[in-house]
């Protein structure tokens, strides 16, 4: 094994995850800093132009507000997360995000315009663009603000280190070099964790050569939840996972399909599930209020297809692709140029679609001759991702913008800088926040402004560098290497044949003293699968389930000593699986926690079926983790309604 | 193989200390056999068919074979990104070939402006105005409770 070299790093303000959180805080943070003569570094595991889950393109902004207020999305946020947001914090973004979105205009972002000059609405909230290069236009922005001499690509940040003389505030990171024997350690005054979310901490539909086609790209691997949560800060709504339905196997996305070409889905023998559900009588009102309203939350819509695939075994689910072109294009009339016309744009947007964010749907239809106006698609609920940016809700549990709060929540919701966490110096954006969700690629974007600002301002308020203890980084430092060590020392206990082609040569190797990354990865996910609410337990869970995923989480982690990585390559590897473990367990817990069925169609308790408004309703399930100890504490933190929603204001 | 490196067009960027696509790949699985100075994708289970590989080779040398574990084979989808536009090829199973074209930037490389042209606005770092704001939000003034 090569000796490993330390890189020593001290910044004012350390960025870690430039995706669309990290983009904006970059964008915001070099102006407040070159104001303040202070320092910002960004460090990415990845190559910034393409790095996150915009990494590939994107069809649509998701949230815009145009001349909408931030009440009137608020009251479509909670409506769809089953009345659990934080209000102050959705509000918060969605009173900046237009200013965002003109700012990626003039980035070079393509947004669609009609005749008139204005914005192409997919949904009310949705704007149309030409996104294959979203990410690289906006990491341009940040590397123009920042400086590429202050940006670290490929360091994958492991552990954050706190203050030696106070516990509750952060004083630095460490990570390591995805390619060479080099461990960077970070001193700062402040951080933003802005790492995404996580997928493959449940077993995905496919595990063949499709295994990293899950909806949510396999590189986000809870890195925002194990930084946050080991170290020391309170997180909350760790038990809601977002589930999308998708087109099935490609994971194509469907919003242009229901929103702007108006297309419907029903059960494989016809039956209008939605419609139904929704009429008098249907199962909708089940859960009130927010079934009885529209629009239909998403774990609500998903509820009702699981219905019908799982309950009735009148599956797959078919979006009818071919009636709703051949709907839009007969609104050409009789006139056959103009049908031709017509259908040739609807063609090239359909397209346009997959190609821009999910171009394996492109590929799948391709290689199955399917037309979309040729006939129906099957749509499919994904496995459980982690994307508090979505219609999810994990993440940390932060501080809130001072003058969006009532006296009430201002004591529980406030507490001196906007999205810093329990933890001081340490703030949180984009999907590692809690709470605020359907904030998407430009809410996101925003969400790290806002962090960045206050950052920004945290650290003029505390000009001292802290410092961490060196003894603790030492500890790391050998923990991060231990993987490669215990590969060398092991490696030939067993014998792993020749390269000769007469026999195959085994893809993992077995070895009774270690466990690759590999293993552990589908060690997890058969367990979050059978256990804790996966498609293979179509989505049911109970406290005994619960507990025992807790006690074989409580197994693997005691393996995860004995990892083994060949290379520095399979080193990550090892790391991304011990950050998926923790928010694996925390999940868990927060799922136990909560002792009802808030969200039908992400995940189902089956011993608690209802959903439970008295006791549930009107709190967070929050928790704290001691690292030391290795122990959850779990807490219900009120939750308070800012405004009264007197009319949800939906999609269209 | 989700994504892959024909052998015969890869000249491994000619040597230089950092490929193309092993600069790209957002899961660090393009990687470069040194003897042979040619890529490959290192764990096809882990490619999320992105296409950014493809994309910036500049010998057009990588391609990709959809999912063999439900995708038919035969049929291929090819980009070719220009500066200004991206066009697609889409070769269907039963031979039927369709191309589009779309834009992908309005502005020059490398010329996005972080303020975005909205120059810094009248915020301190005390009050809620993020830096651009309130020019950037087209509006005159920042919402809040109680407006
Ligand atoms: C398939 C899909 C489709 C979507 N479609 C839309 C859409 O049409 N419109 C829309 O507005 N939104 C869409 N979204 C949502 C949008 O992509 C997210 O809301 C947004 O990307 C979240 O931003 P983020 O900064 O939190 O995370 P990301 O953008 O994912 O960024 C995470 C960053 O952290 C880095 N990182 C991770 N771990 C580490 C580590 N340990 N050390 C260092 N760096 C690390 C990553 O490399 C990356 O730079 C979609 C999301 C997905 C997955
Ligand atoms: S970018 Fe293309 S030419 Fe360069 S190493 Fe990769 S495959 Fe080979
Ligand atoms: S398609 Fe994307 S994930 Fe796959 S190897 Fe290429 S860059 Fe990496």
């Amino acid at each position: 094994m090569e000796e490993f070299k330390t890189v020593e790093v001290t910044t004012d303000f350390l960025i870690i995850g430039p995706g669309m959180a990290g983009t904006g805080a970059g964008v915001e943070a070099a102006h407040w800093a070159k104001e303040n003569n202070l320092k910002v570094t960004i460090v990415d595991k990845a190559a910034m132009e393409r790095s996150g889950a915009v990494g590939m393109g994107l069809s649509a902004i998701n949230q815009y507000q145009g001349e909408n207020s931030p009440v009137d999305y608020l009251s479509y946020v909670r409506q769809d997360l089953m009345g659990c947001c934080r209000d102050d914090l959705v509000m918060d973004i969605s009173r900046h995000v237009n200013g965002s979105v003109h700012m990626m205009e003039n980035y070079g972002l393509p947004i669609w315009l009609d005749a008139d000059g204005n914005y192409v609405h997919e949904g009310r909230w949705q704007l149309m663009i030409n996104g294959e290069s979203y990410k690289a236009i906006v990491a341009e922005a940040a590397k123009n603000a920042v400086g590429m001499d202050n940006i670290i690509e490929r360091v994958f940040v492991l552990r954050l280190l706190l203050d030696k003389n106070d516990k509750k505030k952060v004083a630095g990171a460490i990570g390591f070099n995805v390619r060479g024997p080099e461990i960077y350690v970070f001193k700062f005054k402040a951080c933003l964790v802005c790492a995404g979310g996580a997928v493959h901490v449940f077993k995905p539909r496919s595990t063949g050569e499709g295994l990293g086609r899950a909806w949510y790209p396999p590189w986000n691997a809870g890195s925002s939840s194990y930084l946050t949560t080991t170290a020391g800060a309170e997180m909350s709504s760790q038990e809601v996972v977002f589930i999308p339905g998708r087109y099935k196997d490609g994971y194509g996305p469907v919003g242009a399909w229901f929103l702007l070409f108006k297309a419907t889905a029903t059960s494989a023998t016809g039956f209008n599930y939605m419609g139904e559900g929704l009429a008098e009588g249907g199962e909708l009102h089940n859960w009130p209020p927010y079934g009885e309203v529209k629009p239909i939350p998403t774990c609500l819509r998903n509820h009702l297809m699981m219905i019908e695939m799982f309950q009735k075994g009148d599956g797959p689910i078919l979006i009818h692709t071919d009636k709703a072109i051949a709907k839009l294009a007969s609104a050409a009339g009789d006139d056959k140029k103009a049908y031709a016309k017509a259908m040739k744009k609807l063609e090239a947007e359909a397209w346009e679609d997959f190609l821009d964010m999910t171009i394996s749907q492109a590929i799948l239809w391709a290689s199955k001759d399917v037309f979309p106006e040729e006939g129906p698609s099957e749509i499919m609920p994904s496995e459980p991702y982690f994307i508090g940016s979505h219609s999810g809700a994990s993440g940390a549990w932060t501080s809130g913008p001072e003058d969006i709060q009532t006296e009430e929540s201002k004591k529980e919701y406030f507490w001196g800088y906007n999205r810093m966490t329990t933890i001081k110096g340490l703030f949180a954006a984009g999907d590692a926040v809690g709470n605020s969700s359907h904030k998407f690629s430009s809410g996101s974007f925003t969400e790290g402004r806002i962090a960045a600002k206050a950052a920004i301002k945290y650290i003029v308020d505390n000009p001292e560098m802290p410092e961490f203890d060196s003894a603790e980084v030492d500890k790391i430092k050998e923990a991060i290497v231990l993987p490669l060590k215990h590969y060398e020392e092991h490696k030939n206990y067993t014998t792993m044949g020749t390269a000769t082609k007469k026999y195959p040569q085994p893809v993992e190797e077995v070895n009774p003293n270690f466990i690759t990354p590999k293993m552990v990865i589908f060690r997890l996910n058969k367990i979050m699968d059978e256990y804790v609410a996966g498609c293979g337990s179509q989505y049911n869970c109970s406290s005994i389930t619960l507990n025992i995923a807790l006690d074989l989480l409580k197994l693997l982690k005691e393996d995860l000593s004995k990892l083994a990585a060949r290379s520095y390559h399979e080193l990550l590897r090892c790391w991304e699986n011990i950050h998926r473990v923790q928010i694996a367990e925390a999940h868990t817990r927060h799922k136990l926690f909560r002792e009802e069925t808030r969200w039908p169609g992400y995940y189902y308790r089956t011993d608690f079926r209802k959903m439970d408004n008295e006791k549930w309703g009107k709190v967070f399930a929050n928790s704290v983790y001691d690292a030391e100890k290795d122990e959850f504490t779990m807490i219900a933190r009120p939750l308070y309604h800012l405004v009264e929603i007197t009319k949800v204001v939906g999609m269209v | 193989m989700p994504s892959f490196v024909i052998n015969e067009k890869c000249d491994g960027c000619k040597g230089g200390d950092k490929t193309a696509c092993m600069y790209i790949c957002p899961n660090d699985i393009m990687v470069l056999d040194e003897e042979r100075m040619k890529a490959y994708n290192c764990e096809p289970e882990f490619c999320w068919e992105c296409f950014n590989c493809v994309k910036i080779c500049p010998t057009q040398a990588i391609e990709v074979r959809g999912y063999a574990d439900f995708c038919p084979l035969g049929a291929s989808v090819v980009p070719m990104r220009g500066t200004e536009d991206i066009m697609w090829t889409v070769k269907f199973r039963g031979g039927l070939i369709k191309r589009f074209k779309f834009p992908i930037r309005t502005t020059a490389e490398g010329s996005a402006k972080p303020d975005g042209g909205y120059g810094a606005g009248t915020g301190a770092l005390d009050d809620q105005l993020l830096y651009t704001e309130p020019a950037s939000l087209k509006a005159d003034k920042l919402w809040t409770l109680g407006d």
